[in-house]
């Protein structure tokens, strides 16, 4: 879902960078995609925090480089392919795919499938196997007399 | 002499609650009515006495005695008296103090209001939680203890952490440990079925309306805890998905899954050892938190190194609880019943899907929060995961379950037919495709994501209005007794239910309209944003009790209209010396505005500031939908049906007791 508003962010700006708008929109425009991105990026300093959170010094500056690296025409990739090298995957709130990242980023998909499978299999199988279990006399009489209001005679223990 | 004196009641404790969690359990097993009924005394005794050590900590905290080390560390002389008192729990000793005393309220709660239960079972409820409360008490005497003494003492305290001087986190907490410990109850209810053998319609009632108590705590808790983030970190974030949050969110989501199973396994009879497992892994995660969240791990793996003996403690404790239940529910989940049959389209599967949707998101959390440090364990590497994560992990499990949450109510038990049900809901769908596509509209910009969650929310007030308007048809009577017949049980769900409908639409609003800005401004400057015009008239330094600030003076106007003034301000504590931030908040139905002071600009006069100013639609919505989902369960824990167990003197019925509320 966030993945998907983000591409769909990137995808606007392209569409108003294509179409030469006035200053103001361009700056508007940039200052989204600034902000977008230090939402992904590690505030270093900070105990948990993103760049775009933070109020500390490196991390604004952190965040003047980004603003500059996509004045230059830098795409979201090249940046956050810079912070990488610099600072490693730790600067990244949204961890990399790949071969130590796999159960992390399959893991909850793989566990839901597993999970609704396995809950399936198991409804279908259980009402193959159930059988609704009737009353005796005595427990009906006894049901009967609940439902009057009056208390059953022979409780069982 | 007053630490002492509390040292020594927590040793009575302890001695109490070990007599607590043998015997009882040995009587049970034997049946000796006498070994039975020691459970209730040492339940009330232990509680005497652990509030008595409370009450020492809190008296040393109070009267600031800086040669209990745990006191010198927490507080200072220059502290204000209700935050000398919250200091009791701003640390890991006293938190665990804190655990403890609310477990022994629960259990002291649980030995007074059970006197419907057989005697068997109540013993083994208050042995089992006797057991958990002996783990805790040793982990704090060996070591953790909040009465070690300092000798010498410290001349003054170094202070309770300025972030936690706030009334917010005063009450957050009690709350939230509440909630974590209240689970323990519901943990020791399963235990206790699984022990006697006796599974069944019964005992999910039993354990039902101490389950939704728990789990109503729990939200607020973590409501609190969000809404003090909020105003109290200075960024306006009110959830960042911090392990710290996580710790508390997993027990809850866990939690929300076994309130429904329980549903389930009274109503139906049904799902018992699935139930029991949702109740062994609530508390599971509960204990996990606990320890997540005050053992430093948090910070650095290598902190765990550092100090091995807590660590292992720890580890050892979770190994006996989590495989202890496990290999109980093993030996005898086998043993249970299948309860009553339902076709695989039915409200029991519905139910069921949506606890596997939960029960899935919890693990999910539990993953992104453990991986990053078991792969620094294993020296794979430092990762980050946060929200990016979280939410692209989170949204597609949540949005089917908020969804199942609109059909499920109106669902039959049994078996359910989906074109009756596609017949019933076709207005409520209609409805919220409707306000999906046309609500966003009214901010001004239409985003998928805003209309997604929109959609999701109307669908959840329309289809619960459907269900009620459906129910309230099928009830004779007239006008206002129509209504009354309704159980409160289920208008506790269907204002849980409104609740999370609130909460989708503050979270919806906020992510997709927020708007910020981050600005210099010198006094006499302002700056525009949403419509908003923020002046910064004055900048003065104000002195607190203990510390000094520096305080902006910000008017705010809509247009020509004058909003409010807004003092946001900067505070500097005396003796940890950091900068906190405290920002302003003006607060309207539909909408947060949110000033928070960054840094000053060097440049200049040195009257600039950074300043943060933020629009913030719907925020409040996030807690307001949290305070409704707490109300529905208090609805539903005071629903008659659980009094009537109550007043109702004779031996409960098994099985046959399903039978008929199903058919009724």
């Amino acid at each position: 879902m966030h993945k998907s508003l983000f591409l769909f962010i990137i995808l606007v700006c392209i569409g108003l960078s294509g179409a030469a708008p006035s200053r103001a929109a361009d700056d508007a425009a940039l200052e989204q995609r600034v902000q977008r991105l230090s939402e992904e990026l590690r505030c270093l300093v900070c105990q948990n925090q993103s760049l775009a959170d933070s109020h500390a010094g490196l991390a604004i500056d952190l965040k003047n480089q980004v603003r500059e690296k996509l004045k230059q025409g830098a795409s979201e990739k090249e940046v956050i392919a810079f912070m990488t090298e610099r600072y490693g995957d730790f600067v990244l709130y949204r961890p990399p795919v790949k071969g130590t990242t796999l159960l992390l980023w399959f893991g909850p998909g793989l566990l839901m499938v597993a999970g609704l499978i396995a809950l399936f299999a198991r409804l279908r199988r259980r009402a193959s196997e159930t059988v609704e279990p009737s009353l005796t006399i005595d427990e009906r009489a006894r049901a009967v007399a609940l439902l009057e209001g009056r208390t059953p005679g022979n409780p069982r223990k | 002499m007053i630490p002492e004196l509390g040292n020594f009641a927590l040793v009575l404790a302890l001695l109490l609650a070990l007599a607590q969690g043998t015997l009882p359990l040995a009587g049970a097993a034997r049946g000796t009515q006498s070994w039975m009924n020691l459970a209730r005394p040492a339940a009330q005794g232990q509680f005497v006495f652990v509030a008595i050590a409370f009450g020492c900590l809190t008296y040393s905290f109070v009267t600031n005695d800086f040669s209990v080390l745990y006191v010198a560390s927490n507080s200072n002389s220059g502290l204000p008296l209700q935050y000398r008192v919250a200091g009791v729990w701003g640390g890991h000793e006293g938190s665990l103090l804190l655990w403890v005393l609310m477990l022994s309220l629960w259990t002291m709660a649980v030995s007074v209001f059970s006197r419907h239960l057989p005697d068997d079972i109540i013993a083994r409820v208050l042995g089992v939680l006797g057991l958990v409360s002996v783990g805790f008490l040793c982990f704090m005497l060996f070591t953790s203890n909040p009465f070690d003494r300092l000798l010498p003492a410290a001349m003054d305290g170094r202070d309770l952490n300025p972030l936690l001087q706030d009334p917010g986190m005063v009450i957050h907490p009690p709350m939230l440990y509440m909630g974590y410990v209240g689970f323990s109850v519901a943990f020791a209810f399963a235990i206790a079925a699984l022990l006697s053998g006796r599974l069944d319609a019964t005992w999910a009632r039993w354990s039902r309306p101490w389950t939704t108590a728990a789990w109503m705590f729990l939200t607020l808790g973590i409501a609190l805890g969000s809404w003090w983030a909020y105003y109290e970190l200075g960024w306006g974030g009110w959830w960042f998905w911090d392990p710290v949050e996580n710790a508390s969110f997993m027990p809850w989501l866990m939690g929300t899954a076994l309130i429904h199973s329980l549903a389930v396994t009274e109503k139906r009879g049904a799902f018992k050892s699935w139930t029991v497992l949702l109740a062994i892994f609530a508390f599971a995660l509960s204990l996990l938190g606990t320890f997540l969240v005050r053992s430093g791990v948090l910070t650095s793996v290598h902190a765990f190194a550092t100090d091995p003996k807590r660590g292992i403690f720890i580890l050892a404790f979770l190994v006996v609880v989590i495989g202890g239940s496990l290999t109980l529910f093993a030996w005898r989940a086998n043993r249970v019943g299948l309860g009553g049959q339902f076709d695989v389209v039915s409200r029991e599967s519905f139910l069921l899907t949506n606890n596997v949707l939960l029960a899935v998101a919890a693990g999910s959390v539990l993953l992104g929060t453990l991986y990053p440090l078991f792969l620094d364990a294993l020296n794979l590497g430092k990762l980050s995961v946060g929200p990016p994560y979280f939410e692209t992990v989170f949204v597609p499990l949540m949005a089917p379950a908020l969804f199942l949450m609109g059909v499920g109510p109106m669902a039959r038990w049994k078996q359910a037919h989906v074109p009756e049900l596609a017949t019933r809901f076709k207005w409520a769908f209609a409805v919220a495709v409707a306000g999906g596509l046309l609500l966003p509209l009214t901010m001004g910009t239409w985003t998928p994501m805003a209309s997604f969650g929109l959609l999701l929310a109307v669908w959840i007030v329309a289809s619960s209005l459907t269900t009620l308007a459906s129910r309230l048809k099928q009830t004779p009577g007239s006008g206002i007794a129509k209504w009354r017949a309704q159980s409160r049980s289920y208008y506790g769900m269907l204002l849980a239910h409104m609740g999370v409908a609130v909460f989708v639409v503050g979270v919806t609003m906020v992510k997709s309209f927020e708007a910020e800005k981050d600005v210099k401004l010198a006094p006499g400057e302002s700056v525009e944003l949403g419509g908003y015009t923020f002046r910064f008239d004055a900048l003065n330094d104000v002195k607190g009790p203990n510390y000094v600030a520096v305080r902006g003076t910000f008017a705010v106007t809509q247009g020509a209209s004058a909003v409010g003034m807004m003092y946001p301000e900067k505070r500097m504590y005396h003796v940890q010396k950091n900068a906190m931030t405290e920002a302003a908040i003006n607060t309207r139905f539909t909408r947060d505005l949110y000033v928070s002071l960054g840094e000053p600009v060097e440049a200049g006069d040195g009257k600039a500031w950074v300043v943060r100013v933020q629009v913030k639609p719907f925020v409040d919505w996030i807690w307001g939908g949290c305070v409704l989902m707490a109300l529905g369960g208090l609805l539903a824990v005071l629903d008659k049906r659980y009094r009537l167990a109550t007043r109702r003197q004779s031996a409960p019925l098994p099985a046959s007791d399903a039978r008929l509320t199903a058919a009724s």
